[in-house]
């Protein structure tokens, strides 16, 4: 395995290894305990476009094991602004760090990256392209939750037209026989090749406008941001908005074990009354990105995670 | 010119290339991959739609004094990829020369994906396209995943 650019480069079975990595390395990404796995190890952070999350998460899980992260900083005083092409810039952090993690507003950026490149590169992100730690970072959520992937009941709800995020996560539990609902306004309905693409692995799809009537007996409701730019007519925004509104007053009748996840920033999709329910795992599922990339990080650069990360490591 | 050279035209070449077996309706497509379509200099023959054994009914086309080069017959690759191209010399047949449609096509289109990231002209890397089914021709971006729209790449020819 060379880097991770799209939940392909993985088998199930690597991904079942590399949660349970993550699930060890939980009292590091807590700083419960210190574990320099990655002590010497320079990451590049790349981000050729905003990102708080992710980039955060990522630096975070470097430093947590004991690595140490330049970053590109901004792209309007970097040489990109000088009219640098993506190979150049490769070239250069290539000889600086032992593993790069990148965001482009390019789609395709990240293999092409991936190509120029000797070190691994995480792909945190190409335009409307894969964003395969966020979906690492899912996963782990689920599983945290429920215990497994396996034949769960999914809704993804809101804009699944434009949003990657939901578009490799239907890939990735269709890989584990999840059930998959999709609900959304029609104008961001799942594009029909991903749904037809999914049918074609076997995907048991439904696709609904009925967000509500949806999750009575889902296992996980994962929730995204529906953008006023999108829409052309301010009120069509606010009729379809006005239907992907959760509200505590909505989850009276849902399985106890139910989780709400988002991928975060949210605006009105989520009410803050469902945040003390016990459903609620989006601050959760932010903070999993830490351990979900530092598994990711250990996994990419060839260290092995301990079986007893307890033993292995000290204390703060 | 007379009736006459004209249907002589279309039937034998002194020199230059003839492609046969192209499929029914598709010649001006392959022209255009071929960039022949419109101004060329060159005379350029074609017949549409005529009875085929093999195919029920196909194309030819006939380039006189141009010989296809290997990167012309990638791109065919592309449109026709079970067309017959015989170079034609003196009114025989010279060479016959095969069209290879392989696992990727490198260098030969443009992914037809506005937000890919080669796109940028200045990007160095060769252009890739994999060839996920062949009947019918599907294509996806290396780079970018993109399944590839057969019509608009056409318009990619590099």
């Amino acid at each position: 395995m060379t880097g991770l650019i799209t939940m392909d480069d993985l088998t199930n079975e690597e991904i079942l290894d590399i949660l349970d990595d993550a699930e060890r390395l939980l009292p590091v990404a807590k700083g419960e305990l210190y574990l320099p796995l990655l002590q010497g190890r320079i990451m590049g952070n790349l981000f050729f476009e905003p990102s708080t999350r992710t980039r955060m998460s990522f630096e975070t899980a470097m430093k947590r094991l004991g690595g140490d992260v330049i970053n590109l900083g901004d792209v309007k005083t970097s040489s990109v602004v000088k009219g640098e092409t993506l190979y150049d810039t490769i070239q250069m952090v290539d000889g600086y760090t032992d593993i790069i993690a990148m965001r482009h507003p390019r789609q395709g950026a990240a293999q092409y990256a991936q190509d120029a490149a000797r070190v691994p590169i995480l792909n945190g992100g190409d335009g409307a392209g894969n964003h395969p730690t966020q979906t690492m970072l899912d996963l782990f959520t689920i599983r945290q939750a429920h215990g497994t992937l396996d034949g769960l009941k999914v809704v993804l709800a809101g804009d699944l037209r434009y949003g990657r995020t939901v578009h490799s996560l239907s890939h990735a539990l269709t890989r584990f026989g999840c059930e998959l609902i999709f609900a959304s306004p029609s104008l961001l309905r799942m594009p029909a090749e991903i749904v037809s693409d999914l049918q074609g692995h076997g995907a048991d799809v439904t696709e609904t406008e009925d967000l509500y009537g949806s999750i009575n007996d889902a296992d996980v409701v994962y929730m995204t941001r529906i953008q006023k730019e999108r829409f052309a007519d301010e009120d069509e925004y606010a009729r379809c908005a006005g239907a992907y509104k959760l509200h505590a007053k909505h989850l009276s009748d849902v399985k106890e074990d139910m989780i709400i996840m988002h991928p975060l920033p949210r605006v009105d999709e989520i009410h803050p009354s469902v945040d003390s329910t016990r459903h609620a795992r989006y601050f959760e599922q932010a903070f999993n990105g830490v351990v979900a990339r530092m598994a990711l990080l250990c996994r990419l650069l060839g260290v092995a995670v301990p079986a007893d990360v307890s033993a292995a490591g000290g204390a703060l | 010119m007379s009736n006459e050279q004209s249907m002589r035209r279309v039937t034998a070449i002194r020199n230059g290339t003839v492609i046969d077996h192209v499929p029914s309706g598709q010649a001006l497509r392959v022209l255009e991959m071929l960039g022949i379509a419109g101004e060329t200099s060159v005379p350029v023959s074609l017949v549409m739609n005529v009875p085929s054994k093999k195919l029920g009914s196909k194309d030819i086309i006939k380039v006189e004094d141009r010989e296809l080069t290997q990167t012309e017959l990638d791109r065919l690759a592309l449109v026709a990829p079970d067309a017959h191209v015989a170079i034609i010399r003196a009114y025989v047949v010279a060479e016959k020369l095969s069209i290879n449609l392989g696992e990727e096509v490198v260098n030969v289109v443009r992914c037809t994906f506005s937000n890919c990231i080669t796109t940028n002209s200045r990007e160095p890397l060769a252009h890739r396209l994999r060839v996920v089914s062949r009947d019918p021709l599907q294509l996806r971006c290396h780079y970018c995943g993109r399944p590839q729209d057969l019509d608009e790449l056409v318009k990619n020819a590099l």
